[in-house]
Order: C-alpha cells, then sequence, then structure tokens
C-alpha cells in the first residue's frame, strides 16, 4: 500500500530562492534540524542527507532535477533499524509562482516504507514553517538550527 | 493565504471532520470524502474549498481525479507564532538555571 503526504506551503520570495534554500548547505542548516546534504544535483547523482555531528541520516539519489522548479530524490533513511530495513522512499518538491508568492510542494511517498513516511511526516512542518521564515525574515525558526532532541 | 482564512476554516465543525477523515487516511476524492458525509456533494465540495483557500487541504491531480491531502503547515504556523516563543522562553529559563547552579561551588 502506497503510503503518501502531500504538504503546501506559501513563501513571499522567488523561485530562485526557495530552490537555493532548499539545495545550499549554508540555508538548510539554519532550518533543517542542523543538518545539510551532499549531492553534486546532476540527474542520477548520489545525495544524502547529513547532521551536524556528521552521521548520515538518508541516503538515495537525484532522480529527477530541474531548477528553480522540480526536483525528485530517492530516498533512504539509514539511522533507525526499523526504518532502515523498509524500501525507498521518493521525495518531491515543486516550486511554483502563484502570483507575488511562491508555492512550494513537498510529497513524500512509498510503496513498502510506512514508518519511513510516518517518521518524517512529522518533522516536515516543522521544517516548511522555519523555512518560511528564514525566507521572509532571515532567520529560521528556534529548534530547527540543531538535531531533534528525542 | 492568511491566517484570518484558517482560523475561519477551523471554525466549522463540518470542516474540522473533514480534516479528521483525511488524517484517518491521506489522499482521498472527493467521491469518497461525500461517503458517509451526511451532506450534499455539493456541501462537502463548498466546504473542501475553503479549507483549500486556507491551505489546510493541499490537492493533487491524479488522472481524471483531484485527490485530497491534509496539509499541517498553516496549522504549525499559528503554533509556532504563539507557542514556540514561550518554549523558547523556557528553554532560556532553563539554561539560566543551569548556569546558576553550575557555576555555585559545592
Amino acid at each position: 500500500m502506497t503510503s503518501k503526504f502531500f504538504y503546501v506551503t506559501y513563501i513571499r520570495t522567488t523561485p530562485e530562492k526557495v530552490w537555493q534554500a532548499i539545495t545550499t548547505p549554508e540555508f538548510t542548516r539554519q532550518y533543517w534540524f542542523g543538518m545539510h546534504q551532499e549531492s553534486d544535483w546532476k540527474k542520477d547523482s548520489a545525495w544524502k542527507l547529513v547532521f551536524a555531528d556528521g552521521r548520515v541520516a538518508d541516503i538515495g539519489a537525484v532522480l529527477e532535477i530541474e531548477p528553480p522548479k522540480r526536483l525528485v530524490l530517492r530516498w533512504h533513511h539509514e539511522l533507525r533499524p526499523e526504518m532502515k530495513e523498509e524500501g525507498d522512499t521518493q521525495c518531491t518538491f515543486t516550486i511554483e509562482q502563484e502570483g507575488e508568492l511562491v508555492k512550494l510542494t513537498v510529497s513524500h511517498e512509498a510503496e513498502r516504507a510506512p514508518k519511513t513516511i510516518e517518521a518524517v511526516s512529522g518533522g516536515w512542518p516543522l521544517v516548511l514553517s522555519s523555512l518560511k521564515s528564514l525566507l521572509e525574515t532571515g532567520k529560521g525558526l528556534p529548534r530547527t538550527d540543531s538535531p531533534r532532541k528525542g | 493565504m492568511s491566517m484570518d482564512a484558517v482560523f475561519r476554516a477551523l471554525a466549522d465543525p463540518t470542516r474540522r471532520r473533514l480534516l479528521d477523515r483525511l488524517r484517518a487516511r491521506n489522499g482521498q476524492t472527493l467521491g469518497e470524502l461525500c461517503e458517509r458525509a451526511q451532506m450534499t456533494r455539493q456541501a462537502v465540495t463548498k466546504h473542501i474549498a475553503i479549507l483549500e483557500d486556507a491551505n489546510l487541504v493541499a490537492t493533487e491531480k491524479r488522472g481524471r481525479e483531484k485527490l485530497h491531502y491534509l496539509n499541517p503547515v498553516p496549522i504549525h504556523d499559528i503554533a509556532e507564532r504563539w507557542i514556540g516563543k514561550f518554549e523558547r522562553g523556557r528553554l532560556d529559563a532553563l539554561s539560566n538555571l543551569k548556569k546558576n547552579l553550575e557555576r555555585e561551588e559545592p
């Protein structure tokens, strides 16, 4: 069975800035629990999401990339055993201009990874609120610039 | 995309029930949402449109169907605006307490 979530936020900024915020480590560290991504951002390139202390949280690959509109990642969790043993997931970022606002959609889905989808679905709303805050006010939200507790 | 729209959308119990049903099972079609809703299709359509305008429901086209997903991000923005600040205050208070306690020599 497919598990999927679909999150949308509207940000007063430009698609290019959203793209930069998603793909640049200096930005992601400020709103994504201190984590950054490592990839050369080419189709089929390797991708990983890394904690500030160097632990690799998730690994995968760039499946589709079309700056500044669309990014699709293959995403596999590595740290928690019950999630590591599950299948791959797919995460899609879509960026669209809507009038003065930019609509950012993040969807995350999997055929055989319900625990991973459940876990990531809890984190995304805070990460997206913080990304919006960072782009609109220059500051991410407290608690998102370092790893989550618990 | 105002907070007013979010509060107005959430003020109605019928709309909160629709969100509950998406929370129980994400990605439903309008037809599925109409089942057991004890409302006309027109009424459900109207409520879903208000939830969509408030960005509480996100939709995805799949073939001829439209799937509806619960989007909690605006509720999170509201929580951060008021609650996040208090939490930060509490954390500051705790870290000050810790500093003061650790400064004292036994």
